[in-house]
């Protein structure tokens, strides 16, 4: 896979000096806590973004309120941070009036998924070539740690000190259901792994739902150490890869992933055998239907291992183009637009002197 | 107004279906005019007619038809349709009917009038729900072939009606489904389509009787329709304008001169469709793209529909999924660098403050048009109010002051876009444009004016200086904005949000200082407008007894009831604020010089609240909240009551 491959049209724009990590640095103390996830996501997309050969001031980065949200403060290029929940309706307006932009959204579980719900759900169905980040620790940081649309039923927070009675939603099946082109899950901590799907994501043409395991330190601590931990991690953790057998686990406690009518079961194997012949499923992100991505984002521990990486890449028209052409389309038919025309169009009248 | 009441429903039909034969027989291609002088002429200088059937019935149409052919006769008009909240509600009932009217003259006319001269009523629920609205001794016309027994009790009567209303009324009944029937026998459309085409039998007859041309509509029906349909309209439209001539039940007709009217060039403009205009001429005299964005809603869909239109002037309209993503994602555009705007009433508009709080932190450039309605809540989505001021002066958390500015007629709702725009480009900030459903709605005749003569702005987008690092929130010291520093621009790389931040540098901070010092600037920019606005100018004597402030919608009643308080010798002088926030400059003066200031306002008195807390006067609130617009005759009463009561 070609990690470094861009094709937006911002990069055509101009032919900037390299841009280097450092210029991507601002001047503001960040003020994440100690040990908070956000460290680690922050310092791959200034690692990665250089990679990506798009200008400096082309690039925007929008957010909503939450400790996610503090994002835009940290990377010097343009940044707007909005309000709760609808960073995705912002985004939409500067990338369907400025496409040639490179358009960033960072969201959290509870920014993106409560009270931006309904925003993300429409801005991913319009698939608009841009990305959206969504940190998930689990937890409301910013306010404390209360629980969020993503915590576990039973979840004791101040605000659930009997353990929280909201079933919570998965943000890689929910974005799906809104038929995102393009979905994606990586690990705070990995940074490997964060920088190639981060790389991918924006090579997508169409809106990149990307879900970023995230620790919060201070109000959930852990809940991903099954997967951020490096010894752990080879048995929890499903790497989907295109056309790649769905396997995982260390040489020895090899295992893979059987689906059948819906069902999905794990199965052991030998390191020898090969999967494909003992049924397991091969990956394929480019299956038209979400169907298959959707019984994978069903997959967790402890009885399954957790999926990352791409569940599903496809393509389909993209809002702002089809926006552009509607513009286009419009002068080509009815010429360019002239106000004095128009005001007397129609029915007008004469009253002499 | 002509004489005898109307004989009852003609059982002669048949001949006077033959003689409508023979006289559409001979000539089917030429469409009689003006009647001919066989009857009598009467010259009125004004009129109100007032049509009324079901929704669906084609009031609106009939209407708009009328009102054009009116137009072209050269009199001054207003016109005002009463839609019914329901699309289509079940035929025959109070709740479903439909109606419009136009108050038309030879004199200068400034309402659809209080009351009706003329109501065409096409059943028995019209009939009911609008009867009360007819002047006494006027003249009613029904279609006589709705008035079955079954029709007469769905609409609530416990009688027929019709006796006791020829006693008080002039009352004309006519079998217009038959009549109408007879004129399209032959066509090739089933009963329904041809029922349906009754609207334009009424429309022939009713231009027969004030003189109006029918030729503008038979132009308009080959634009639309062909065929049968075509024919069957045509051929309804010529039946009921030979009938008026024919028929004895009208002995006389009537015509209106043509108005005195400053010379120009003139079309009909509803206040939305200006609306709609004056988003288009932004995107011209401003020489930027336009990004609306908007959420259907009662009374302000039609905006979005108009101006998604006109792609081809590089306008881009995004009908959002609510109505907080619709202003967002306008914001998102400003920060763009595009003209943004967002539209919707009342109970939309309390739902975009927060994004326009998030305008006003960041200082971006956004219009907001609201056309009111009545609430509160849901309230009623075809009634008209004026009952969002204090919203839009203070509906957002903390010291969130925006400039606000007001239409006050369905044609100068074009100049306040552009205003709206001045405004928000030029200090950087969101402004809110009231307008009204009931200014939406209604027509007048409007001078179409010299686009070489409209407002220029030029606008700059900040620009990288060498050597120097970019401050987001370095403010011009005449304006007090801050630059339009858009993505794309290198070297002016910036964050911006909803935190409160430093002056110049916009770094987020904490401390008091800089957070007060914020705050004040705010209010400063906003303050320092009324050095950019003009000052009020006063009809009328500038220092006397009764000076009436008004605002929005209501001029036209309020200037035709001082204008009828003068006709009876008395005096009074008025104001109509365009500007409500800041006020002009010499409002206070102004305010000052007059003993009593009575302001009337469709709410229940925001603007005086407005008033005695700026300025200390007192006033005397006039309000009305019952969806309805000002009748002239209250606003007279109240005028005249404030001229004899003590001081």
């Amino acid at each position: 896979m070609d990690a470094l491959e861009t094709g937006t049209a911002a990069d055509t724009l101009a032919t900037p000096p390299k841009m280097k990590r450092k210029d991507l640095v601002t001047d503001q103390e960040v003020r994440w806590c100690p040990g908070c996830g956000d460290y680690s996501i922050l310092a791959n997309i200034q690692r990665v973004m250089p990679d990506l050969g798009i200008a400096r001031e082309n690039i925007v980065f929008i957010s909503g309120i939450g400790c996610s949200s503090r994002f835009p403060y940290y990377m010097n290029t343009y940044g707007f941070h909005t309000i709760h929940g609808r960073a995705p309706s912002f985004a939409t307006g500067i990338k369907a009036s400025r496409p040639e932009l490179s358009v960033w959204v960072v969201t959290g579980d509870g920014d993106g998924l409560s009270i931006g719900g309904n925003h993300l759900l429409h801005t991913v169905r319009r698939n608009l070539d841009l990305q959206i980040l969504l940190f998930n620790n689990q937890v409301y940081g910013l306010t404390k740690g209360q629980y969020s649309p993503t915590s576990e039923l039973g979840m004791r927070t101040k605000s659930s000190p009997t353990g929280s009675i909201d079933h919570p939603v998965d943000p890689i099946s929910f974005a799906l259901g809104c038929g995102a082109t393009f979905v994606a899950r990586s690990i705070d901590t990995d940074a490997q792994h964060l920088q190639d799907i981060l790389r991918r994501a924006h090579a997508h043409k169409g809106t990149a739902f990307v879900e970023i395991l995230q620790n919060c330190p201070v109000f959930n601590d852990n809940i991903w150490k099954d997967v951020e931990d490096r010894k752990s991690r080879v048995d929890n953790t499903l790497h989907l890869e295109q056309g790649e057998p769905l396997t995982f686990g260390a040489p020895g406690r090899r295992k893979g992933v059987v689906m059948r009518d819906g069902v999905s079961t794990v199965i052991e194997l030998d390191d020898a055998e090969d999967p494909i012949e003992r049924g397991v499923v091969r990956h394929d992100q480019t299956l038209e239907s979400p169907a298959y991505a959707s019984i994978l984002a069903t997959l967790k521990l402890p009885g399954f291992p957790l999926p990352v990486g791409v569940f599903r890449q496809v393509e389909k028209p993209l809002y702002e183009e089809m926006l552009a052409g509607q513009v286009e389309e419009a002068i080509e038919r009815k010429g360019e637009g002239d106000l004095h025309t128009l005001l007397h169009s129609g029915d007008t009248w004469t009253v002499e002197v | 107004m002509a004489s005898p009441p109307g004989s009852p429903p003609l059982d002669g039909s048949r001949s006077k279906n033959s003689e409508l034969e023979a006289k559409t027989e001979s000539d089917p291609s030429r469409a009689p005019s003006t009647p001919g002088t066989s009857k009598p002429v009467e010259s009125l200088r004004r009129v109100a007619v007032r049509f009324a059937g079901d929704s669906g019935d084609g009031m609106q149409l009939t209407g708009a038809k009328f009102t054009e052919s009116t137009a072209l006769v050269g009199n001054d008009l207003s016109t005002f349709p009463d839609y019914p909240a329901e699309i289509r509600a079940p035929a025959g009932t109070l709740a479903g009917v439909s109606g419009f009217q136009i108050h038309f003259g030879s004199e200068k006319i400034y309402t659809p009038a209080d009351e009706v001269d003329l109501l065409m009523a096409f059943n028995p629920a019209a009939l009911r729900a609008n009867v009360d609205d007819v002047s006494s001794a006027g003249m009613i016309i029904i279609n006589s072939d709705a008035f079955t027994e079954k029709a007469i009790a769905k609409a609530g009567y416990r009688d027929d009606p019709r006796l006791d209303l020829a006693e008080r009324y002039q009352l004309v009944e006519i079998p217009i489904t038959a009549l109408n029937r007879a004129a399209l026998q032959g066509l090739a459309l089933g009963q329904r389509e041809i029922d349906r085409c009754k609207n334009f039998f009424a429309l022939g007859l009713l231009c027969w009787l004030y003189h109006r041309p029918i030729e503008n509509t038979e132009r308009w029906l080959a634009s639309k329709f062909k065929d049968q349909v075509l024919e069957a309209n045509r051929r309804t439209l010529r039946a009921g304008h030979a009938f008026g001539e024919t028929t004895e039940l009208f002995p006389v007709s009537f015509e209106v001169p043509k108005a005195k009217i400053e010379p120009g060039v003139y079309r009909n403009i509803t206040g939305n469709m200006a609306l709609a205009w004056g988003i288009v001429a932004a995107r011209e005299q401003f020489d930027r793209p336009v990004f609306l964005g908007a959420y259907p809603i009662t009374p302000a869909s039609d905006v979005l529909h108009e101006v998604s239109r006109h792609r081809n002037f590089n306008i881009k309209t995004f009908q959002a999924e609510d109505e907080i993503a619709a202003a967002s994602a306008a914001v998102g555009a400003a920060f763009a660098g595009h003209l943004a705007v967002t539209i919707s009433s009342g109970p939309g508009i309390i739902l975009k403050q927060e994004a326009i709080g998030l305008a006003i932190m960041v200082e971006l450039p956004l219009v907001i048009i609201d056309v009111q309605r009545a609430g509160p809540s849901t309230g009623s989505p075809t009634k008209t109010e004026q009952g969002d001021l204090l919203m839009v002066m203070y509906g957002r958390n903390s010291a969130s002051p925006l400039p606000v500015i007001s239409a006050s007629g369905p044609g100068d709702c074009f100049f306040a876009v552009l205003e709206a725009f001045r405004l928000a480009v030029k200090y950087m900030t969101p402004v809110f444009l009231l307008s009204d459903s009931y200014i939406a709605n209604s027509a007048e005749p409007w001078l179409i004016p010299d686009v070489d003569s409209l407002l220029r702005y030029r606008i700059k987008y900040a620009e990288a200086v060498e050597g120097e690092a970019f401050e987001p929130y370095r403010r011009n010291p005449d304006t007090l904005s801050r630059p339009w520093a858009i993505p794309g621009t290198p070297g002016l790389e910036h964050r911006v949000g909803g935190l409160t931040k430093a002056p110049n540098s916009g770094d987020v901070v904490y401390d008091p200082e800089n957070h007060a010092a914020m705050v004040e600037l705010r209010a400063a920019k906003v303050a320092g407008i009324a050095s950019d606005i003009p000052p009020v100018e006063v009809d009328g004597p500038e220092k006397s007894d009764l000076l009436i402030v008004g605002w929005g919608g209501t001029l036209g009643a309020i200037t035709a009831a001082i204008s009828e308080v003068r006709l009876a010798g008395r005096s009074v002088s008025s104001i109509h604020l365009r500007h409500l926030n800041p006020f002009p400059p010499n409002l206070g003066e102004v305010l000052a010089n007059f003993r009593k200031i009575v302001v009337p306002e469709l709410n229940q008195g925001q603007l005086s609240m407005l008033l005695v807390n700026e300025f200390g006067v007192r006033v005397d609130s006039f309000t009305k909240t019952s969806g309805q617009p000002f009748f002239i005759s209250e606003l007279r009463a109240r005028i005249e009551q404030a001229l004899e009561g003590p001081g």
